[in-house]
């Protein structure tokens, strides 16, 4: 089911916008014009690819540097072993929507259990 | 090069292996390891494992999709490095024969003198130090950590959140202030009362309290005495290279290398921990105890060893980076800092836990510290890395 998260235009190209849904989801507009939808927490450990560095189509982790292809969520560099987890996007009259995957995410060992909370 | 040695099974040995096979060799690898476990990632253990969000298996390195073809020879410290028949001998007496070899022996937790044997005085590197801790810290109500780094700061905020009595005890006057300087290392350290934990520092140990085989205090050169049912000892790492007193191998505080890893012996590489290597950042040999360089510089390792006489131009390094998680807040450096760099705040307020600190020298950033701000500090650490030339330390 596709839902409304922001307006395309809240997301400048090269930015990313981290979606406060459970497990968190981070929506890419790429300097190409192209919107992609992954899970937003690194699958190696707790991190918010919305904070990562954006090039291309490949999202790289602010914590270890881990990159993910935003297209297929497919690992292109390590530590990271396991893909991202991939939403499907449409953009209807300027609103981004979203439709969460059904699939299992891959999140990171402990997430979610920490005593901290940022 | 038909056999490699890779001496060391942590996270450079397993990296140094990746980066081997990535290079199209297809000769064969044999890692030797002085613990029994398969290669895993340490940074867990004064974190997610200790308070148990996540389990041993969750710590493995190995990736199912990527056959490394190692053989593993796990358990077993190598204890001899002959340069005569480049053959490393183990502990049990297996001579391993070898056309390279790979040191990558890292390090081992500092303790303080006369502790070995007392039940409840530990020190934080291994899986089973960590097994051991988690154990300990579940039975227990009162933790005194002696050392404020950042494994000490680490398992002070595990204990706490596990609801602990916290007391964290440092002998001088700021904690931090190697890394991250003075004014920054308070920042950071800062956080411990935030949190209920009592940060004593200019604190010498004087002794541990005990009927010697348990401590019940750490007593302290002022003669406070802090009731203990823990004791975490968190005061540094010595590299492992006592091993390879007699190989001719030069060691100052680590192996020594020039920034492509290699040693003063041919075919013998050395990275990770245990390696004091030539950097352009610093402007002389540094040994870095940090999981990146660890991740990243076997790959320039592999590459120098099977380059052989050829030998190979070292790539930039990347600049250094580490990280730590501290109740809840994300500690981030990248850079090189020395003393008399100037410090200025970009970006947030060090008294709300979040800012981006710049480091600076005759005038160029040469390091950055971020707190809380992942994505701000990951700009400055591309822009870093990314600066040409490299900027020299003060002299």
């Amino acid at each position: 089911m596709l839902q409304p998260v922001c307006p395309l235009s809240a997301i400048p190209r090269g930015e990313a916008y981290r979606w406060e849904t459970d497990p968190p989801v981070a929506i890419f507009h790429t300097e190409q014009g192209e919107v992609f939808a992954v899970d937003d927490t690194c699958t190696h450990q707790d991190a918010s690819l919305a904070d990562g560095w954006l090039e291309g189509c490949e999202v790289e982790c602010p914590l270890h540097a881990s990159r993910f292809d935003l297209r297929t969520g497919q690992v292109d560099a390590p530590p990271a072993k396991r893909p991202i987890r991939t939403h499907r996007v449409e953009v209807t009259d300027g609103v981004v929507h979203v439709a969460l995957s059904a699939e299992p995410p891959n999140l990171p060992p402990g997430v979610g259990m920490g005593a901290w909370t940022a | 090069m038909n056999r490699i040695a890779i001496v060391g099974a942590s996270l450079a040995g397993h990296a140094a292996a990746r980066a081997l096979r990535r290079l199209s060799y297809s000769g064969e690898i044999i890692g030797i390891g002085a613990e029994p476990h398969q290669p895993y990632d340490r940074p867990p253990l004064s974190k997610a494992f200790l308070t148990g969000g996540c389990e041993a298996a969750d710590l493995a390195l190995a990736d199912d999709d990527e056959e490394l073809d190692v053989r593993w020879r796990l358990g077993t410290p190598a204890v001899r490095l002959d340069p005569g028949n480049r053959s490393v001998v183990l502990a049990d007496g297996e001579e391993i024969r070898a056309d390279g070899v790979i040191v990558a022996t890292g390090a081992r937790a500092r303790r303080l003198p006369h502790t070995d044997g007392l039940d409840n005085v530990h020190t934080l590197r291994t899986l089973d130090d960590a097994v051991a801790l988690r154990a300990a810290l579940r039975r227990a109500g009162r933790l005194v950590v002696v050392g404020a780094g950042f494994i000490g700061a680490e398992v002070a905020s595990s204990a706490r959140s596990l609801g602990m009595e916290v007391t964290v005890v440092e002998a001088l006057p700021t904690p931090l202030a190697g890394p991250l300087g003075a004014e920054m290392g308070a920042a950071c350290a800062r956080l411990h009362g935030d949190h209920g934990v009592r940060l004593r520092t200019n604190a010498a140990v004087r002794r541990l309290a005990g009927d010697g085989t348990r401590v019940d205090a750490v007593e302290l050169a002022d003669g406070t005495r802090l009731p203990a049912d823990v004791v975490l000892v968190g005061i540094g790492a010595r590299p492992n290279v006592e091993w390879l007193a007699g190989s001719g191998l030069a060691i100052d505080d680590g192996v020594v290398t020039d920034e492509s890893c290699a040693t003063n012996l041919p075919g013998v590489v050395a990275t990770g921990d245990c390696a004091s290597s030539a950097s352009p950042y610093a402007g002389r040999a540094v040994r870095s105890e940090h999981w990146t360089h660890a991740f990243e510089q076997p790959a320039t390792a592999a590459a120098t060893l099977l380059a052989g006489a050829s030998r190979v131009t070292a790539e930039r390094p990347a600049v250094p980076y580490f990280w730590s998680d501290q109740y809840g807040v994300r500690i981030q450096f990248a850079g090189h800092r020395t003393e008399g760099d100037a410090v200025r705040i970009v970006e947030g307020d060090p008294e709300q836990r979040s800012f981006l600190a710049v480091y600076e020298r005759h005038g160029q950033p040469v390091a950055v510290l971020g707190m809380n701000q992942p994505k701000l500090f990951t700009r400055w650490r591309r822009q870093l890395r990314a600066a040409s030339p490299v900027p020299t330390a003060a002299s």
